[in-house]
């Protein structure tokens, strides 16, 4: 087998793997469907629920069961909390799987290409998704971050997806435009800041589904059901969606002063307003705007969230939009 | 960081008096106290909120929409396509949004916000830097995350419990201070306003460094062919833009000769015919002196802040062309300008010294032709199978009128087309065919072909100043992001005994902390760690406490009861 069929098969494994992840994910989710999280909502961090049965595995003999709860639902409850976590574990696993995948296919690639392998978008996309499941997976090491894991696989599976099917090209050199340093700089930048823009997407979402169902257990005074129950408060999820874009923003900055560089050295101009670079600016804008968001009263929470999501339409037009539908300078060959 | 959210100056306060509840509801501002409310309006971070949403939405319709400042053809072929929109958006100006008026008041009004904003938050920040650590609130208890040890110990012991928490303090880079009540007060990460301050004076700095460029800038291109020279010299442009402090009589004094162009294209299956390699070796004369350069995308020619990039480059193909006297009345090349990415190039032949016509042709070149159902067309960007395709024009010679003439187009008035029977002729010619004209009005022979560049020249004063503030934007962007503002503070008091009296043996250690913007997690442990380095217990996980124990106080025993969350 070459190289360059390994790191395509590399990709399509982890593109179906994650598809699988998710589906786990998913059944997670449904697993935890109308279960009353009793007690601990309100009173106990859920996170703290969510290591607690990490730690107690497949067993339920670690769980404080709810005070007063009925014998019978409890049980029941208990039931599905262990199934879940069983899905929820399974699902991550299969992520690491799929990374180890996602690996395989990009360092392939490059090896394959005998470059770095960031020269058309196919490249980009499967760089910018192992950087993605990677930051997850970092992320997942220091505090208990499962709760991102139906988002983020998501996110592989239709990244992937797409990667294998529609951005498909074949491995060739670069073209002259894209012989600079800068650009290496520019394009490991962007991936960068893709990751950690993505993961602040990602919990800037479920920040609002999670605000509103806080906001319904206040008005109708019924606790917080499902799967929902389980993702940390309102606080904490706000909390990393905002180091998450904190991490990401500067990155981001730095991509577009290094493509600037790069722009003036290949063609004599450090900004043109071409498509791409338009679209990168108006993508900076609507951070900058999430971070002054965060500082202005009536602004934080809610609003701050919706621009964050926002900023990850912007920053995915840029990605796919602008490159498919508006010619302009950065539409390299073969995509 | 505070807000700068001022609602109504004290001008205006007064201009509406309880009694008089008409003029309250339209309070008439005199003109310095409306000046003054409209500043704090512009200065309020909302303001700033709004104009950055506003500039993110007044650039999107440049991106979709064909810009002149980026290519005037695609404007003029947009117009042609979409007259109805074209009627809509020419006189929107939607064909230059970033020079327009709406968009230059946007960022205008932005820098402007910026600028006010910020010099208020500068002399705030230097007199915070200055003033010791915020005063002890007078309960600690009421602090989002606190803590309280009961120590066993005389009242002498307070001096060096309090010396080892500003120890601790310390060696965590708090800055600490005394409080006049005997309490220790400390903050740490007040470079977070710092690096927020740096990067938002450096974005001006950014813009001014855009002015300074587009000022004193300029940037011309023009087409050389191999063999041949070019000259800074603003008349050897093919076109040029100067800003408007520029001295267009002085340019950057050198010239260059592009002695050898190549270009290697892609031959295998995988994107077939893509550029992959750019080269021009050129010898550059600056100051009587003569050097080899090798110029490529990437690798622009540098001569100081004035810069020589490659951009485009093309086919020439060479010709004699002898008129209907039978004299030679141009050799040499003529460059074609390329329609696609296999380089189908259009171009003209202008001979106006042929006697007893002028004579023109008009035509196009196809580096790797092949004949395919619709006609000729180059399927190679390299030149496999070089032809020159072309149609004859004469007419009366003209004087020179020194107007300057578009070298790519065709003028045909006073002209006519060649034609043979009635057939206007037009003829395809291999390299080292020729084509003699009916009714000897002369010949033309296609020798061979040449590569031209094209070369732009540009001088770009500001770039270093640019790029420096955008790199020390980012640093500070990055230490304001990455700071946790963080203040704590230690009291302590005599403990209260059994009957509501006073306990001698014991004293009460109150600790408190507070998070200022986005700061991590951890606070309710520097408050468990700084509790118990005061009371002289080893923190966690750290050989911080450099206090030998003072006696009485040293081991977990002496501490008896820790009451993490006693709220009341
Ligand atoms: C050119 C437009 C501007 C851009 C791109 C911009 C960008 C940013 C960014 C990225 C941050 C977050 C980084 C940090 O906390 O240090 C920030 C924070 C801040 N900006 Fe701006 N800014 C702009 C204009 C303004 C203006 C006009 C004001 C004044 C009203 C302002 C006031 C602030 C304040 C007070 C913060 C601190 C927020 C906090 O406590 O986190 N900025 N700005």
């Amino acid at each position: 087998m070459t190289l360059a069929s390994l790191s395509a098969l590399g990709i399509v494994t982890a593109a179906v793997v994650f598809i699988l992840a998710f589906l786990a994910h998913v059944a997670e989710w449904a697993a935890l469907r109308g279960v009353d999280d009793g007690a601990s909502v309100g009173t106990v961090p859920a996170q703290a629920v969510l290591v607690g049965a990490a730690r107690v595995g497949a067993g339920s003999a670690g769980q404080e069961p709810a005070d007063g709860g009925p014998e019978v639902s409890r049980d029941a409850g208990d039931v599905a909390v262990t199934r879940a976590e069983t899905w929820g574990r399974m699902g991550l696993n299969l992520t690491v799987i799929g990374a180890i995948c996602q690996l395989v296919g990009v360092v392939c690639r490059g090896l394959a290409a005998h470059r770095a392998p960031w020269g058309n978008m196919y490249e980009f996309v499967t760089t910018a998704l192992l950087f993605v499941v990677i930051a997850y997976l970092v992320l997942m090491t220091r505090q208990n971050v499962r709760w991102l894991g139906i988002g983020v696989t998501a996110l592989m599976a239709i990244g992937d997806g797409l990667a294998a099917t529609v951005l498909y090209v074949g491995i060739a050199p670069l073209v002259p435009a894209l012989h600079s340093v800068w650009f290496v700089v520019h394009i490991v930048a962007a991936c960068l800041a893709a990751a950690a823009l993505n993961v602040g997407a990602i919990a800037s979402i479920l920040f609002l589904v999670k605000s509103r169902a806080e906001h319904r257990a206040e008005r109708t005074g019924t606790p917080i059901r499902g799967f929902l129950a389980r993702v940390p408060d309102c606080r904490s999820i706000d909390n990393l969606a905002y180091r998450a874009h904190a991490f990401g923003f500067p990155i981001w900055t730095f991509t577009i002063a290094a493509g600037s560089i790069w722009a003036e050295y290949a063609w004599g101009r450090f900004w043109g307003w071409d498509p791409k670079e338009t679209w990168s600016l108006v993508t900076w804008v609507i951070y900058a705007g999430y971070l002054h968001a965060r500082a202005t009263a009536g602004w934080r929470g809610t609003r701050a969230a919706i621009v964050a999501i926002i900023g990850i339409a912007a920053f995915w037009f840029n990605f796919v939009g602008v490159n498919l539908f508006i010619s302009g300078l950065h539409s390299y060959a073969g995509i | 960081m505070a807000e700068h959210d001022i609602t109504t100056s004290p001008d205006a306060a007064g201009a509406a008096t309880p009694d008089n509840p008409r003029k309250r509801r339209t309070p008439v501002l005199g003109f310095r106290a409306t000046m003054r409310w409209l500043w704090g309006q512009l200065t309020s971070m909302r303001t700033a909120l709004v104009l950055l949403f506003l500039l993110a939405a007044a650039a999107i319709p440049g991106s979709l929409i064909p810009q002149t400042a980026s290519g005037a053809v695609k404007v003029s072929d947009f117009a042609k396509a979409h007259p109805t929109l074209d009627r809509i958006y020419r006189p929107l100006g939607l064909y230059h949004v970033y020079t327009s008026t709406v968009f230059s008041a946007i960022y205008l009004l932005l820098f402007i916000s910026l600028i006010g904003c910020i010099i208020p938050r500068i002399t705030a920040h230097i007199r915070a830097l200055r003033r010791q650590p915020p005063r002890t609130p007078a309960r600690l208890d009421r602090l989002p995350e606190h803590g309280e040890a009961l120590v066993v110990a005389d009242q002498g012991e307070r001096e060096e419990v309090t010396a080892r928490a500003r120890a601790w303090l310390r060696s965590r880079h708090y800055r600490t201070a005394l409080d006049p009540d005997g309490s220790v007060r400390a903050e740490r990460g007040l470079y977070r306003e710092t690096g927020n301050l740096v990067f938002h004076v450096f974005l001006v700095v950014v813009l001014i460094a855009i002015g300074w460029n587009t000022l004193w800038g300029y940037k011309g291109s023009a087409v050389v062919v191999e063999g041949q020279g070019f000259s800074n010299n603003i008349t050897q442009f093919d076109d040029f833009h100067a800003g408007a402090l520029v001295d267009t009589d002085s340019l950057t004094p050198f010239s260059l000769v592009l002695k050898k162009f190549t270009v290697k294209f892609e031959t295998g299956p995988v994107q077939r015919g893509a550029a992959r390699e750019f080269s021009a070796d050129v010898t550059v004369t600056r100051d009587g002196s003569a050097s080899e350069h090798n110029l490529q995308v990437n690798h622009p020619l540098s001569l100081g802040t004035t810069k020589v990039h490659l951009l485009g480059h093309g086919y020439a193909p060479v010709v004699k062309v002898t008129d209907g006297n039978g004299r030679v009345a141009f050799q040499g090349p003529v460059a074609f300008v390329p329609q696609d990415g296999n380089f189908s190039s259009t171009g003209v032949i202008k001979v106006p010294d042929a006697r007893p016509d002028r004579l023109a042709f008009q035509g196009f070149f196809l580096p790797t032709t092949q004949i395919g159902a619709t006609g000729p067309v180059s399927v190679f960007p390299d030149a496999y199978n070089p032809q020159l395709f072309l149609n004859a024009w004469y007419g009366k010679p003209i004087a020179e009128t020194g107007t300057p003439q578009n070298l790519y187009v065709l003028d045909t008035t006073g002209l006519t087309q060649v034609s043979e029977k009635g057939q206007k002729v037009s003829f395809a010619l291999k390299p080292g065919q020729g084509y003699k004209l009916p009714g000897g009005q002369g010949s033309i022979e296609f020798t061979g072909y040449q590569r031209w560049t094209k070369i732009q020249v540009s001088h770009s004063p500001g770039l270093p100043l640019l790029f420096g503030s955008i790199l020390i934007a980012v640093a500070g962007l990055c230490v304001s992001l990455f700071t946790r503002p963080r203040r704590m503070w230690l009291r302590i008091t005599t403990a209260a005994g059994p009957g509501g009296g006073q306990r001698d043996d014991a004293i009460r250690v109150q600790v408190g902390g507070l998070d200022r913007a986005d700061a991590r997690a951890g606070l309710d442990e520097d408050v468990a760690d700084l509790l118990a380095a005061a009371c002289g217990q080893l923190p966690r996980n750290s050989g911080h406490d450099d206090e030998d124990g003072a006696p009485g106080l040293a081991g977990g025993d002496t501490v008896t009861g820790f009451t993490g969350e006693e709220d009341s």
